[in-house]
């Protein structure tokens, strides 16, 4: 019996329980993982085929709830207001560079300063909603009162089917800029000073370096930003739940708060209409976490 | 650093600057200290039309009392810590473990499990709500705070893993290496080499999820009803509406509601701003 | 380890607070504003004290909210006795067998005959499925000091209510005060305009889906409500506040009528004004010789089908069915009692509607009772759309009327 080969039946036994020790740790977590979300998903793909109001029985009706999306006014409204989210929340990502740079100096107590611009992030969106609600309530608002003193007009942001999305989209932009701040905070911090003190003996100055220089460096600041806003723009429920309930009439509803209304509302109870809603919903999304798992295992390989 | 540091600019823009930033940051909180200065603000203010001048006196004491006295929001609070406790310790745990799988071992289907955590993190909630409703009223805890609990561990042991993972791929493989060369067992080498090393991760991912899961409000309207089991988000909704045009409660309820995940906020702001960031700065 | 004892307390805990005891019932209520809440109190306590051995559990939810919860509690975890409504607006849960069939207890009782007044609305399919505990009229509450000021008297027509209101609109005063972010209020305004235009009989129809909605009757109709809607005697951004947010308006005297149910009055003497300043008025009649029917909505309570302590939830019914109960209850409340043997409180407005009532042609429940949720929350919609934009009419009705085509098939 040789020390080797006594290395060599650990490295073995080491070996097999290597292939056995990361199941084992997984078990617990991609157990409970694939309970509540990864069944649950292809579970909704299954009933968006069928008629059911929840309570009684399951009607195969194959695409028909998909045939009454297409012709449903409602869902098209929800499409458009998806889309003004998507792409004005992206306003979040220049707005909170432009903050960052702003506050990314050294006077005594800056840190509470970014602490405190940070804010409003750390706040659930309920009170979010309530604290715009009471920003553009008309009569008492401030903003309208804001408003009137300067133009006269009387206008009720929520009231109006032309500003009420809007005004939600600002209430939600507002966490969403913190966040890209803070993400640009972080970037700056960790920005290579040598090249930006090259580009400054270049000559290269306020813009110019931002855009060729300091840009470049907040790539993967800029990326997550870009992830989370996405995101963070489709799952646009909560505020549009708190301030309109998808009101006036219907024209601020979005896909989330449609696929609610029809599965769960007051006035609705339709499961497999709602699950049709939630998987168009899901359509969207998949493509943004496609880019997103690609632009990540491209990564990896480098990696 | 970018942009160029202050104290080397023209002298009066250093002064400038520290007058411009305390204004910005009051626009910047203009909607919140509104509602700061209501919730103190006496209910004759609100009725005589005093809506933005100085409160006509401090009514904090009573605004506050009233929303704890007259609502169920000191319950609701409970309930709130009640499923945000257990659930960040849960999503916690279980993503060390697989954080530490994923991070550790190569096997074939290593890198499909960690896209499938990184995706289920990002599906919208509605393609799961139908069947998570379901299949928590079968299981009787529809309604209950463990039902959300569940649920909350769940979902977010996906972003967990997601942060997990990316950290202790970035900690020196060497260490569990020689380990193993020792004869180390896998889990001695997971509990008393690597763990030990992700207390910062630990601390970063507890503080976000504890925010996260206190600020849910979808899950709360879809798997709660009762006043019982609500926590405060859905409950401060619901107190809306019996608060119709009774802006002093509404804006005290808010600052209660909010107060929380801030103070948690304060707490452990280095812990919560690594962990949010995590990735912002290495390619 | 200790986290899995955690979780295992936790469900511990849950399966024991779920257990139903023998002699508890547990009672969900919408009672969440305060007279309402004050009368409910009061009731179980009442209650209490007749049935020593009955404890009794309350779930009190916000009113709003309330709606889109029963849904969800009644299929998952049933209580005992639910608050819901008469009329079409049970009649999902009761065709999903969600209510409990209670016909005997209305026998045994003898609440056929003291419950007669709303018996039809409690019945489908010849069975009782609740058992009525309120009910108040609707109609136009008045500032009696800003009508005398401007000289007007109540209208009895439609000419002088529009008379009327362009007297106060040019006396800076606003017509109609109304809130309709919540949707709601609309349909009370297009109750009384279809019931006026085009009489009862129609209005059931519409709202049980016989007729379309691109019919002429009720383009007429709206063509009427435009003669309000297009001069602005409505509040202005009515769509962004809520009914009780539009009181402040009434009582500042900023608007002079406000078409409500009577529950309003509490919400104006809170706010300040007196008996004397408040008048009430039936609406006007629009089409000379109909018959003037009214919204009188009534407020029911239910055993879900799958309560745990039907007997007891029984006791429970039966008791707030009874004369002395519903006396008491509606003191409290300022509505009025179902039951013919109860006594109405004393007050000026529920004597008024007390009497309008009686004498009414028919009574409808309220257009989100009276129609299917679907519609009605379509149909309210487009009524709070046309009050923002009437010149839309058309393309309103036309999507009314696409989803009535869809929601009675």
């Amino acid at each position: 019996m040789t020390h080797a080969s006594a290395i060599s039946r650990s490295a073995k036994r080491g070996l097999k329980s290597r292939v056995l020790a990361p199941w084992v740790f997984l078990a617990p977590g991609l157990i409970f993982f694939t309970i509540y979300v990864l069944i649950p998903i292809i579970r909704s793909i299954w009933i968006g085929f069928f008629d059911w109001d929840g309570l009684g029985e399951m009607k195969w009706i194959g695409l028909a709830n998909y045939v009454e999306l297409a012709s449903d006014e409602s869902f098209y409204v929800s499409l458009k207001n998806n889309l003004a989210w998507l792409i004005l929340y992206l306003l979040a990502i220049p707005a909170g560079l432009a903050i960052a740079l702003f506050l990314n100096q050294t006077i005594p107590g800056i840190r509470i300063y970014k602490s405190l611009f940070f804010f409003p992030f750390v706040i659930s969106q309920v009170v979010v909603g309530l604290v715009f609600s009471w920003f553009y309530a008309p009569d008492f608002g401030l903003l309208p009162a804001l408003i009137k003193t300067l133009t006269g007009a009387n206008i009720a942001i929520l009231a109006d089917e032309h500003y009420a999305t809007y005004g939600i989209i600002a209430a939600g932009l507002w966490p969403q800029i913190a966040y890209c701040m803070i993400l640009y905070l972080t970037g700056l911090n960790a920005i290579n000073p040598e090249q930006i003190e090259a580009g400054r003996m270049d000559n290269a100055k306020g813009l110019k370096m931002l855009w060729y220089i300091v840009i470049p460096q907040l790539g993967p600041a800029t990326f997550i930003a870009l992830v989370v806003t996405v995101i963070g723009s489709l799952r646009s429920f909560d505020l549009v739940s708190i301030m309109t309930s998808g009101g006036p009439y219907g024209s601020t509803r979005v896909l989330s708060y449609f696929m609610y209304e029809q599965a769960l509302s007051e006035y609705g109870y339709r499961m497999g209409y709602g699950a049709a809603i939630a998987v168009v919903l899901f359509a969207i999304m998949m493509v943004f976490i496609s880019l997103f798992i690609v632009r990540m295992l491209s990564e990896q390989r480098r990696a | 650093m970018f942009p160029k540091p202050i104290e080397r600019s023209a002298p009066w823009v250093a002064p400038l600057y520290k007058v411009l930033v305390p204004i910005a940051l009051f626009i910047w909180l203009l909607p919140l200290i509104g509602v700061a200065v209501t919730s103190v603000r006496p209910a004759g203010d609100l009725a005589a039309g005093n809506y933005f001048g100085i409160p006509s006196g401090f009514a904090g004491q009573e605004n506050y009392t009233a929303v704890f006295r007259d609502s169920p929001i000191g319950h609701y609070i409970l309930n709130s810590f009640k499923i945000t406790i257990p659930t960040v310790i849960g999503a916690v745990a279980l993503s060390c473990l697989t954080g530490f799988a994923l991070a550790i071992y190569r096997f074939r289907a290593n890198m499909l499990l960690f896209f499938v955590f990184v995706a289920g993190n990002f599906v919208p909630f509605q393609i799961l709500m139908v069947p998570v409703r379901d299949f928590t009223l079968h299981l009787g805890l529809y309604d209950t705070v463990l039902g959300l609990v569940l649920f909350h561990t769940a979902f977010q042991t996906g972003f967990c893993t997601l942060f997990m993972r990316n950290f202790i791929a970035a900690l020196p493989f060497a260490l569990i290496e020689s380990a193993r060369v020792e004869g180390v067992s896998e889990w001695k080498i997971f509990r008393h080499i690597v763990l030990p090393l992700m207390r910062p991760a630990i601390a970063a991912l507890a503080v976000l999820i504890f925010t996260f899961v206190w600020n849910d409000y979808f899950w709360a309207t879809v798997l709660v009803q009762g006043e019982h089991a609500m926590p405060v988000t859905a409950g401060l909704y619901s107190l809306n509406g019996q608060w119709v045009a009774a802006w002093h409660l509404v804006s005290a309820g808010s600052i209660v509601a909010a107060l929380p995940p801030v103070i948690m906020f304060f707490l452990m702001q280095r812990h919560f701003i690594a962990g949010l960031t995590l990735g912002a700065t290495k390619g | 380890m200790r986290m899995k004892t955690a979780l295992l307390g936790l469900a511990l805990g849950v399966s024991v607070s779920t257990l139903a005891f023998a002699g508890q019932i547990t009672i969900n209520t919408d009672a969440s504003d305060p007279a309402p809440k004050k009368a409910f109190e009061e009731l179980v306590a009442d209650f209490q004290k007749a049935n020593p051995d009955v404890t009794v559990k309350v779930n009190t939810f916000d009113h709003e909210g309330y709606k889109g919860a029963i849904r969800n509690f009644l299929t998952a975890d049933a209580p005992d006795v639910v608050n819901w409504y008469a009329g079409n607006r049970m009649a999902p849960f009761v065709k999903a067998g969600l209510f409990e069939d209670v016909t005997d207890l209305w026998a045994k009782e003898g609440l056929n005959d003291q419950l007669k007044s709303a018996a039809s609305s409690m019945t489908i399919d010849g069975k009782k499925w609740g058992v009525p505990y309120t009910y108040y009229q609707w109609g136009i509450y008045y500032r009696k000091d800003i009508f005398a000021a401007n000289g007007i008297t109540p209208p009895k027509t439609w000419d002088e209510l529009k008379a009327a209101s362009a007297k106060l609109k040019a006396a800076g005063v606003t017509p109609f005060a109304i809130g309709t972010k919540a949707l709601w209020p609309t349909g009370g305004w297009f109750d009384y305009m279809n019931l006026r235009v085009n009489g009862y009989e129609f209005h059931m129809d519409l709202t049980s889906g016989k007729v379309p909605y691109t019919d002429p009757r009720v383009k007429a109709v709206f063509d009427k409500w435009a003669e309000l809607v297009k001069p602005g005697y409505f509040l202005e951004n009515h769509a962004a506040i809520d009914w009780q947010d539009a009181v402040p308006a009434f009582v500042q005297g900023k608007a002079a009528m406000y078409l409500m149910g009577n529950f309003a009055v509490a919400a104006f003497k809170s706010g300040g004004l007196k008996d004397d300043q408040i008048g009430f008025l039936q609406f006007p009649s629009i089409t000379a010789g109909l018959p003037m029917a009214e919204d009188a909505p009534t407020d029911t309570v239910h055993i879900p089908a799958k309560a745990k302590n039907k007997d007891d939830a029984r006791k429970f019914l039966a008791f707030i069915a009874s004369a002395g109960a519903q006396t008491k209850m509606n003191a409290t409340l300022g509505q009025l009692p179902v039951n013919n043997k109860a006594e109405k409180p004393s007050d000026v407005f529920l004597d008024q509607g007390f009497a309008m009532l009686s004498n009414a042609y028919g009574l409808a429940q309220f257009y989100d009772r009276d129609a299917p949720a679907e519609m009605a929350k379509a149909g309210m919609e487009g009524f709070q759309e046309f009050m923002v934009k009437p010149d839309n009419q058309a393309a309103i009705l036309e999507r009314l009327e696409k989803t009535r085509a869809k929601v009675y098939k």
